[in-house]
């Protein structure tokens, strides 16, 4: 580290008190802390238009089978539990309200309610995959799992025939992938606001340097909206009149 | 080399105060991002033949906007992450948009008869 070259922060040293308490905050390749935190941010929307794409892939093969098979698609969609898919909705929206609080807590610094309002993210997140661990719970019994348990019998059988087995089967294998796909990221996500959660209870951020929470609460929202997407897609697609 | 102008690096300037959302606020949008959920399945026991989806995926997209603009505060955000996020909903318009017109087109065109229907090649 010798030969190191200064980095700008230290070449111009911070002369108000200010500055001088937060320098450690500071990476050294940054200008100042507000240049540092546009660049967390940035690098969180760039990643987030990744996984636009990635699920994108799903959202766009989804578009084409479900224009070709409509009649599939809508007899697959009943057999969906719309309750549970709609509590879950709920669920999810309210998490993503307490981790818009989580984020303005921390812009606050609130140390408390960001504790507070991280543990309910964490509490409704977990609420979630729950309902979801239900759901599917309830579509293997009804014997609707494509490739472990797919031989629907009675209503949903004579359902599932009008517009074809394979073509319901198929629309069975998008749900269960795309929503597996959003768990996973649920999981990866609550993870992830543990790490933070401990952070958070070592006293880590201020008002100056909140970037980690809100990039957990850009990623978290991200989540939020595939799923406002998922449940009229695949839950509401059938009608249920 | 000529040694960069300083006189504007912001060095003596305190750390910028974080932009504070009204707790009023995030209520609000709560309250609407709920109500939107209900209405839409509500909408879904209602027979409107056609229009049923395309309500949906309006009333999914206003929440999608809601969550965006104030949950991940890009009302106040620079004009370059709003480009990068523009350029990703760009790119997926391409990916759908171009996928389905394959998809749909493809019938346009009559099949080329089989290569076993027409004369075998004569070699000389």
């Amino acid at each position: 580290m010798r030969n190191r070259r200064p980095a700008l922060s230290e070449a111009y040293a911070p002369v108000s008190p200010v500055k001088e308490q937060m320098a450690h905050l500071l990476a050294h390749q940054f200008e100042d802390l507000e240049q540092q935190h546009e660049t967390d941010t940035l690098g969180i929307w760039v990643f987030l238009v990744t996984e636009i794409m990635f699920f994108g892939g799903m959202f766009a093969a989804y578009t084409i089978y479900r224009s070709l098979y409509p009649v599939a698609f809508e007899a697959g969609s009943r057999a969906l539990n719309v309750r549970l898919g709609a509590i879950n909705t709920m669920v999810l929206l309210s998490s993503s309200f307490t981790m818009a609080m989580a984020v303005r807590s921390a812009q606050t610094a609130r140390r408390k309610a960001l504790t507070l309002f991280l543990v309910l993210t964490m509490l409704l997140g977990v609420l979630f995959l729950g309902i979801k661990g239900i759901e599917y719970h309830g579509e293997y019994f009804d014997r609707v799992v494509p490739s472990l348990n797919f031989a629907p019998q009675g209503e949903v059988l004579q359902r599932f025939t009008t517009g074809g087995l394979g073509r319901a089967e198929l629309f069975m294998c998008f749900y269960f992938f795309m929503t597996g796909l959003h768990a996973l990221h649920m999981i990866i996500g609550l993870s992830l606001l543990l790490v933070v959660l401990l952070r958070a209870r070592c006293g880590v951020f201020s008002s100056q340097y909140y970037a980690p929470v809100e990039v957990m609460g850009l990623y978290w929202h991200f989540v939020d909206i595939i799923w406002i997407f998922l449940f009229p897609l695949l839950y509401l697609v059938g009608g249920r009149y | 080399m000529a040694s960069p102008d300083i006189s504007s690096l912001k060095r003596d300037a305190a750390p910028p105060e974080p932009h504070v959302v009204p707790v009023r606020t995030y209520v609000i949008v709560f309250a609407a991002l709920l109500s939107l959920a209900g209405l839409t399945t509500a909408v879904a026991f209602v027979n409107l033949g056609r229009f049923n989806t395309p309500i949906a995926l309006a009333i999914a997209f206003v929440k999608m906007m809601l969550v965006l603009l104030v949950f991940m505060h890009l009302l106040y955000s620079t004009k370059l992450v709003r480009v990068v996020l523009f350029a990703g909903f760009f790119w997926l318009a391409l990916l759908v948009g171009l996928v389905l017109i394959d998809y749909h087109s493809r019938s346009w065109i009559p099949d080329p008869a089989p290569w076993s229907s027409s004369a075998p090649p004569t070699h000389p």
